[in-house]
């Protein structure tokens, strides 16, 4: 069992850290970025973000090669078609599951 | 009504995280944790990749000083999104509630948050953070009281549940915008060849991240400027 003064003390250096990285920027910027190589680069984060964090992870998200390829192929079929996320989701779930019982 | 359309939208990333958060309580209970342990941490921190490494660091005895640096290292993407989603608030997120929102601007939050036409209020964020928050704090809980009674078929299968949401959002944008097909595609050949080549591995998965967002980004933004939007102008307080 882990000792609770040592995990107090890892826990505050924990979240302080992961705290005051969120939380800083959207404190401190109140104006708008006018620089327009800013605001463009700015306005490709979230899908660059996205790409980076779904591909290759989703393929190990299972821990069956076999039906995460499944799974995130439904889930791009039905994206494409702008599913809403709820069905994309469980969709992928369901699939995945169905393919990792094969 | 905002924050009712919140708690929708978020609805989806409850569920994802309430999956992945499930098996963050059976690692850290496995790990030597008590159910409570667990639970205070996905309470104070919110985030997955840099709870899993700090359980991990936590377990072997690790120094503070490494721990902060881990977080630092892992948790540096979300200073990126909380900059970006600094453009997008409006005169309700004033700063009690910017310091309050900001401990749940997880990933999938802020991408929710950013696809929202135009700006984004207090009551908005406060609906679309509750629910991810409860679900990952509940999911912790139950994964590490009860992980053992699920069958694995199940939970293996919920793991894809929140790259499925991923690929919902980015996916009508990508179909549409040829700029956004390019940065997609830049930012996922990268993290591809960053996760598969040995050369790469000691890059962690939080810098990857930001590395594959970064260039993406400053690609985009070099070859395919967007037009300057209107409000960046109207108001006063620029930034320069």
């Amino acid at each position: 069992m882990m000792e609770w003064t040592s995990f107090w003390k890892y826990l505050l250096v924990m979240a302080g850290v992961t705290y005051l990285i969120r939380m800083l920027p959207l404190a401190a910027i109140r104006g708008r970025v006018r620089s327009r190589f800013l605001q463009s680069f700015l306005y490709y984060v979230p899908y660059a973000v996205l790409g980076a964090m779904t591909f290759p992870a989703v393929f190990g998200s299972t821990g069956n090669l076999w039906s995460a390829v499944a799974g995130t192929a439904a889930a791009l079929a039905l994206g494409w078609f702008g599913k809403g996320l709820l069905t994309v989701a469980a969709v992928a779930c369901g699939v995945a599951f169905l393919v990792g019982l094969v | 009504m905002n924050y009712r359309k919140g708690l929708r939208d978020g609805l989806p990333i409850a569920l994802g995280y309430l999956s992945v958060s499930f098996a963050f309580g059976i690692q850290a209970t496995m790990a030597g944790l008590s159910p409570l342990q667990a639970v205070l941490i996905s309470f104070f921190n919110v985030t997955s990749a840099g709870q899993l490494a700090g359980l991990q660091l936590m377990v072997g005895g690790a120094g503070l000083a490494e721990m902060a640096l881990t977080q630092l290292t892992i948790n540096l993407r979300y200073a990126l999104m909380s900059l970006s989603l600094s453009q997008k608030l409006d005169n309700t997120m004033t700063t009690p509630h910017r310091l309050l929102l900001s401990f749940c601007n997880t990933d999938e939050v802020f991408v929710v948050a950013s696809q929202q036409k135009g700006k984004v209020g207090k009551g908005y964020l406060y609906g679309l953070t509750n629910g991810p928050f409860a679900g990952w704090v509940l999911g912790t809980a139950l994964g590490a009281l009860a992980g053992g009674l699920l069958p694995a078929a199940v939970t293996d299968a919920l793991g894809i549940a929140i790259y499925g949401m991923f690929i919902a959002i980015v996916l009508p944008p990508f179909r549409h915008s040829q700029e956004v097909r390019v940065v997609v595609l830049v930012a996922v050949a990268m993290s591809c060849v960053m996760t598969l080549v040995p050369l790469f591995g000691f890059i962690s998965d939080g810098f990857r991240i930001i590395l594959c967002a970064i260039v993406a980004s400053a690609l985009g933004a070099w070859l395919m400027p967007q037009p300057v939007r209107e409000e960046a102008i109207e108001e006063g307080e620029a930034l320069e």
